[in-house]
């Protein structure tokens, strides 16, 4: 039974930090119809990013991390936004897809090429000191990893719900069109949009980072768990994103360890099914209207 | 007009009857491995360039193709009957996850779609009594005819060949039918198809399942051509790569999966020689071709075809706008 908890706050952990990479995901979508192909490698290369100012220009930590949210958000958000987004937003869906199925291509072998092929070790942000609680033995870089990822979507959920900036991507959310006659400048709020995704990604990858190790490829996984997450919980929420990005977690740590290692991809899609086929919208999801 | 598109077609049925003669094994490979991401390609066109339903799930719908003639030609039936057995078990599949396409916008059957594809390649590689698991399925026989047999690279070249003409022949007549006209309806405007008489659930079903069958045609043939198949052939990357093909080609345009099947075919064959840099090479060119030529390779086919026949009809005449390319969403 103390596995049960134990394995909770490490599905949590996980779990919190794909929510993040899925909140960001759905920001795209909500205000510019980008599905963004690219989000793991999102993650990827900010953890790169901070391997870089730790070990070769020796920044403490702190500094490191501000450094690597920044650099992200220029290269990532600002970048990104000037130079593919702009353009292809004219186009429709699909163009766009293809674009970042490209940048992730781009990115992932670019920093297997230029950088290295092997997987790179990250220091442990938190203590790996075990905590105790009753019978309980939980790792306090779980609960840490768990806190921060709640401060973060705490923050951002303020954001949206309390500020202007926040109305107006809600705004253009509900209806673009609209929200442009009202004066509201949709480019910059997209090009804010992708800048506050990179800066999310970020913050998952220095989170995630001392889980799985640093590598190239590790992006494939974290993008698809983000996009089980954001489809789970519904393409049109926040709230939605955060649900959805802990059940992936805790649905992949429990069947890891009770039902099958090998599997343990398949029954996050199981449930990603069951929700496409009985409630499409997700589960907080509300329904789109037929474009 | 109309001559030059014969002239075309004959010089391409030259080439394509003549040309595997003059070539090395491995260049007759890529020759095979072409027309049959020609079909898959086509397949998916229908699907997703004039049905406007996007499939992640192509290679999944291939694989049924592949593992339905490794498994059945060994027990004696014939890889016609295989081939069949595939191409209806694509089809049902399609039907099935098609169905959800009834209810939801195109961005959610990606997601459905794309499940779909890691789910199959789950089963192939942990269902090993059936498909061999992890270590695939070899030693694939090719297609005989009681003393004609297609076992050689050549004649197995000439076999695809003739599957390829076959499926080029059946969607040019699918797409210039009633149920052609019925796809382009519903892509061009949902609301308006179904108010003019269009039964959206029909079509849009008939759509994905067809295109998913023609995947399961190019699975069938994949198999003996490579002579051994495992599951990592039919993963997520493939049915993306198929997706790209079809939109660098030309979304909803018939010449579309040509130029995108020999291009996503043979460029990274051309680009080998840079090493590890191919695939850097090859996503920048996605990339760049997306920003400066979306509408896919149609635009310089258009390009060369409107400056040739302004050479012969002489500048006088305006050249015919090309067809609207596919741009799905409708907001």
């Amino acid at each position: 039974m103390t596995d049960v908890f134990q394995l909770l706050v490490a599905g949590l952990s996980i779990g919190s930090i794909y929510a993040m990479a899925a909140i960001g995901f759905v920001l795209l979508w909500q205000t510019s119809n980008t599905i963004n192909f690219a989000q793991g490698e999102f993650v990827v290369l900010p953890a790169f990013v901070m391997v870089l100012f730790l070990t070769v220009f020796r920044f403490p930590f702190a500094a490191a991390f501000v450094a690597t949210v920044i650099v992200s958000t220029l290269l990532l958000g600002l970048l990104v936004k000037k130079v593919l987004v702009e353009r292809l937003l004219k186009m429709g869906v699909l163009p766009l897809v293809i674009a970042t199925i490209g940048l992730s291509m781009l990115i992932r072998y670019s920093l297997q090429q230029f950088w290295t092929p092997l997987a790179l070790p990250f220091p442990a942000i938190f203590s790996r000191q075990p905590i105790r609680v009753g019978g309980v033995i939980f790792s306090s870089e779980e609960v840490m990893n768990v806190l921060s990822a709640a401060i973060v979507i705490g923050t951002l959920q303020l954001l949206i719900r309390r500020t202007k900036l926040g109305w107006a991507m809600q705004a253009v959310a509900q209806n673009r069109d609209l929200a442009s006659v009202l004066g509201i400048n949709v480019s910059r709020l997209v090009g804010v949009t992708f800048m506050l995704n990179a800066a999310l990604t970020a913050v998952a990858a220095v989170l995630i980072a001392p889980v799985y190790l640093v590598k190239y490829d590790i992006g494939i996984g974290i993008g698809l768990k983000a996009f089980y997450a954001a489809i789970i919980g519904g393409f049109n929420q926040i709230r939605g994103a955060l649900l959805g990005g802990l059940l992936v977690g805790l649905v992949e740590t429990y069947s890891a360890a009770y039902i099958s290692n090998q599997f343990r991809d398949a029954f996050a899609l199981v449930i990603l099914i069951g929700v496409l086929l009985l409630k499409p919208e997700g589960l907080l999801g509300i329904k789109e209207e037929w474009a | 007009m109309r001559g030059w598109r014969t002239l075309g077609i004959l010089v391409g049925a030259v080439v394509l009857l003549l040309f595997p003669l003059v070539l090395e094994q491995y260049k007759l490979y890529l020759a095979s491995l072409t027309l049959v991401y020609l079909i898959l390609a086509i397949g998916l066109n229908l699907t997703l360039g004039y049905a406007g339903q996007i499939s992640l799930a192509h290679a999944g719908f291939m694989s049924f193709g592949a593992y339905a003639v490794a498994i059945l030609v060994p027990l004696g039936v014939p890889f016609e009957g295989g081939l069949v057995v595939g191409v209806v078990i694509a089809f049902l599949w399609g039907l099935v996850l098609g169905f959800p396409a009834l209810k939801v916008k195109h961005h959610y059957l990606a997601m459905v779609t794309l499940g779909f594809n890691i789910i199959v390649f789950l089963v192939l590689r942990n269902w090993e009594s059936l498909t061999g698991g992890s270590f695939g399925i070899s030693g694939i026989a090719r297609p005989r005819w009681g003393p004609v047999r297609f076992q050689s690279d050549r004649a197995y070249y000439y076999y695809i060949l003739g599957w390829t003409v076959l499926v080029v022949a059946s969607a040019h007549w699918i797409l210039h039918s009633r149920w052609g006209r019925a796809f382009r309806s519903i892509r061009e405007n949902e609301m308006r198809a179904e108010v003019v008489g269009v039964s959206l659930r029909n079509y849009k079903l008939m759509a994905f399942a067809i295109g998913s069958a023609y995947a399961g045609v190019g699975g069938a043939l994949f198999a003996p051509l490579l002579t051994y198949i495992d599951p990592g052939a039919f993963t997520l990357d493939r049915s993306i790569q198929f997706l790209m093909m079809v939109v660098m080609g030309g979304l909803g345009r018939f010449e579309g999966p040509f130029l995108g099947a020999v291009v996503v075919t043979l460029l990274p064959e051309l680009l080998r020689a840079s090493e590890g840099f191919y695939l850097i090479i090859f996503s920048l060119a996605v990339i760049l071709m997306m920003l400066f030529m979306p509408k896919g390779l149609v635009e310089i086919w258009d390009w060369m075809v409107r400056k040739m026949t302004r050479r012969r009809h002489g500048p006088a005449h305006p050249p015919a706008p090309p067809e609207p390319a596919a741009v799905l969403e409708a907001k």
